[in-house]
């Protein structure tokens, strides 16, 4: 349905179970696909599974001069870059009162600040291009809260402003600015749940089960699609109901 | 009018879509042709492929006239 023909889309986090997800639904698509990411045989291995239109880009995003040259390096190895999915996190979970600042502030600086500098990265293509998607990846703590997570929590809020604040910026130019906040998905992570925790979840959620990362890569697909123009400064919810925001 | 006054001109008229005679030395890009922010950063991004220089944040930010940007690229290119 989506036709990404002719696109080019970078997409952070790849070497994960979600972005991995988000990265084949836009090259099925069409799109040509930078896949970047810390652990690079994940990514590797996705490139060969993906074949053409597809290259491998490792980037430490707690590495600011990395997360500044990533954008000039996939508009060299693709030729510009019209779709940017920022999909990369990192979790230091702990309860509030014994949350350090270098906790606190690793959170703040790969799923935040390394967000808001690829954005900047690769407006000046987009603005010349008249055309762009911007699909941050946050999450349903952004807007429930979780205990635990009070530094994931405020990144994640922090995105969704950050989002707004730029979708109006840019929005004349052609340039869509969304975020995509899933619910609980199975991924390598929940896996390890036993079935009385994984239970105890579903029956939290409305549509009784975790989500599949390939139903967020669907709405990333869509966010990036030239038919969701019209959308920007969204948030698309995926999570079984379970917090219907 | 020097070359780099033509070319700043050209640059000028076909990202606001106004009539050249409306670039005039003093002409506000905010005030006299319509520009909004995003315009200015546009303009200053174009001059700088056009003339290859590099102009700082706070240099772009000084210049608000078409006066201010032929006066800036001319010291700079």
């Amino acid at each position: 349905m989506f036709d990404l023909t002719g696109k080019a889309a970078l997409v952070t986090g790849a070497s994960g179970g979600i972005g991995g997800e988000i990265a084949r639904a836009l090259h099925g698509a069409g799109a040509v696909v930078a896949l970047s990411g810390t652990r690079e045989a994940p990514l590797h291995e996705l490139a060969a599974e993906l074949g053409e239109r597809a290259h491998v880009l490792p980037c430490n995003l707690s590495d600011p001069a990395a997360v500044e040259a990533l954008p000039k390096r996939a508009a060299e190895a693709m030729g510009a870059v019209d779709i940017l999915v920022n999909n990369a996190g990192i979790t230091r979970d702990n309860l509030f009162m014994r949350m350090s600042d270098d906790e606190w502030q690793s959170v703040i600086d790969v799923n935040l600040t390394s967000t808001f500098r690829l954005c900047r990265g690769v407006l000046r293509g987009m603005m010349k291009a008249r055309w762009g998607r911007i699909v941050n990846i946050t999450s349903i703590v952004g807007t429930t809260g979780n205990p635990g997570q009070g530094n994931y929590c405020a990144a994640k809020a922090g995105l969704t402003g950050m989002s707004k604040a730029l979708a109006h910026e840019v929005a004349s130019r052609g340039i869509t600015v969304n975020c995509v906040a899933p619910g609980f998905i199975a991924t390598a992570m929940t896996d390890k749940l036993n079935d009385e925790q994984k239970a105890r979840i579903s029956a939290q959620i409305p549509a009784g089960r975790m989500g599949e990362a390939r139903e967020i890569a669907a709405a990333a697909l869509y966010l990036a699609s030239p038919e969701a123009a019209y959308v920007t400064g969204a948030t698309l919810h995926v999570n079984g109901g379970m917090d219907m925001a | 009018m020097s070359d780099i006054a033509d070319r700043v001109k050209k640059i000028v008229v076909e990202h606001l879509g106004v009539e050249a005679d409306k670039v005039t030395e003093s002409a506000s890009f905010i005030d006299d042709l319509g520009a909004d922010s995003l315009d200015t950063v546009e303009l200053v991004m174009a001059f700088e492929e056009e003339f290859g220089i590099e102009i700082p944040d706070d240099a772009a930010e000084t210049i608000q006239t078409f006066g201010d940007a032929v006066k800036f690229i001319s010291e700079a290119a």
